[in-house]
């Protein structure tokens, strides 16, 4: 790798960061705000026009306040949780492409920190890492509700890993590879070729499975405070306290960018070829990248405030006995219906 | 002579659960357009309706004097005890000869239930509608015949909140103790 080269990955690596952590921000005050507004309330108004500086008068509260590590916990794996959590939750946006290549210096850029041919394995790999975080932080902190978060969030995870997972083969069928990069280039073109409408069943479930995998409502059974005081992270205090809910708002912010670029294009503007354009291509591309994302950003939090929590043996039957088999008739569907056509 | 309700049957597509998810997503869609209901406060105040029982006042006559014969009805008609009253003779040479040397309410005290006013003959007690009044002592708490007085004068041409501009967000003055 050349010299531009290496400073091109580095600002790329700054500017997805960069987002994220100001996404995570702008997830904090769009959560208040939103569940406010649902709620028929005002939510944070007063710091900074609109309330708009509300996270960083979070951020400043959470650094002040002291930071307690129980006696008898497990102080390293207690320390080391919140970072298992946090860092693959910021890891996950390397592989997506956030925009159309763009022309610069002479050389083309993808708008992508890294594009490794398995890109969708990455980050089912690392969500399941994040899990760890969560087990080890109930684990450790030597509290009953904590360890039953924990173990809840464990249990949740094997059940919808397995659906989310098959429910992204019949993606990968159809598009046949598992570079993210081709996957949005096999749905570019008109609107009925984006893969919600090649793949409506999968959608659904890879939604329903997101919701569990980033421990959202109506899922949201590791932390469910009134069960279990608060669930995992109940020990925990000062900006570790914060560094689960960074983790969670990160998750949440890659999770909505999974699912737009395996369902809704990516980055593609239908009927409209954004290479052709240069630089103003790029600038669409990106601009309808984050609209899309933030939909399912909004969705997130709009779910958030209409569906109660399952219950407990309601979320393992809806996993094991729903999602699952009806993720499996979906890959069937699917590559019985590419074989016939290969045959054809 | 029972009658048989038939249970509720779910459809398939009732089980599909995915209409009425849709639905409740509407629902809660609606509430995020929807008025909000919060009054901020300080900026915006609450006008409490007609008849709404808040703080005390004294009423006076045109001319300026005293409505309060100190007779001690409202005392009396306390429930909760909280009105002391030092009748003396009154200053002024004609009307009423009766007149409170002093007038106090114990705002701590008080349940604001409003029997001071129908027990008073004269039409001299009355409760406003000022409901911001607390304060940091309970020395301060304790309103005197100025005090009373005081919020008749600013009550008595038209609503505390509405008249009151923004700047002057203070409360009345209850501070003047005994």
């Amino acid at each position: 790798m050349d010299f531009l080269g290496f400073i091109i990955i580095c600002v790329k690596v700054l500017l997805v960061f960069t987002a994220t952590m100001l996404g995570v921000l702008g997830m904090v005050y769009a959560e208040r705000r939103v569940s406010a507004f649902i709620q028929d309330r005002v939510g944070p108004n007063r710091v900074g026009p609109k309330g708009l500086l509300q996270p960083i008068a979070d951020g400043i509260k959470f650094l002040m306040k002291e930071d307690i590590i129980p006696d008898r916990a497990d102080k390293p794996i207690f320390i080391l949780a919140p970072a298992i959590l946090l860092i693959p939750a910021l890891m996950t946006f390397a592989v997506i492409p956030f925009g159309s290549p763009i022309t610069l210096f002479g050389r083309e850029i993808a708008l992508q920190v890294a594009d490794i041919n398995v890109g969708i394995l990455y980050i089912l790999a690392l969500t399941s890492i994040s899990v760890y975080g969560i087990v080890l932080a109930g684990w450790s902190s030597n509290n009953k509700y904590s360890l039953l978060g924990g173990l809840r969030s464990s249990a949740q995870l094997i059940s919808y890993e397995l659906a989310m997972g098959l429910a992204v083969v019949s993606i990968i069928l159809l598009s046949g590879s598992l570079k993210l990069n081709d996957i949005i280039s096999n749905q570019q073109g008109s609107f009925l070729s984006w893969n919600i409408f090649k793949q409506p069943l999968a959608f659904l479930i890879f939604l329903v499975a997101v919701y569990a995998e980033t421990n959202r409502l109506p899922f949201d059974l590791s932390e469910a405070e009134q069960e279990l005081v608060g669930g995992y992270h109940t020990e925990y205090s000062s900006m570790k306290f914060a560094m689960f809910f960074m983790a969670e708002y990160a998750n949440m912010i890659t999770a909505a960018a999974l699912t737009v670029t395996l369902f809704f294009g990516g980055w593609d503007v239908p009927l409209l070829d954004e290479g052709s354009l240069g630089i103003v291509g790029t600038i669409i591309s990106v601009l309808s990248f984050i609209m899309k994302m933030a939909f399912f950003l909004f969705l997130f939090i709009w779910v958030r405030w209409t569906f109660p929590r399952f219950r407990y043996d309601q979320l393992m039957r809806l996993g094991w006995k729903v999602l699952l088999p009806l993720a499996l008739v979906n890959i069937f569907l699917t590559a019985g219906y590419l074989t016939l056509q290969a045959s054809n | 002579m029972g009658t048989i309700v038939k249970s509720y049957e779910p459809t398939f597509v009732d089980k599909l659960y995915l209409p009425a998810m849709v639905r409740g997503l509407i629902v809660t869609l609606r509430h995020f357009f929807r008025r909000k209901v919060t009054i901020q406060y300080p900026d915006q105040k609450h006008i409490p309706p007609e008849g709404y029982r808040g703080l005390h006042r004294l009423n006076k006559y045109p001319e300026g004097r005293i409505k309060c014969v100190a007779c001690e009805m409202c005392s009396a008609a306390c429930p909760a005890d909280c009105i002391y009253i030092i009748p003396g003779p009154s200053p002024w040479d004609e009307g009423k000869e009766r007149y409170p040397v002093r007038f106090d309410i114990d705002l701590l005290r008080c349940i604001f239930c409003g029997f001071c006013e129908m027990a008073c003959p004269e039409d001299a007690i009355e409760l406003t509608e000022i409901y911001d009044f607390s304060n940091y002592t309970r020395d301060d708490l304790l309103i005197d015949k100025e005090g009373l007085l005081e919020v008749y004068d600013l009550t008595k041409d038209q609503n505390y909140y509405t008249k009151k501009s923004q700047s002057q967000a203070s409360s009345p003055n209850t501070s003047i103790s005994t």
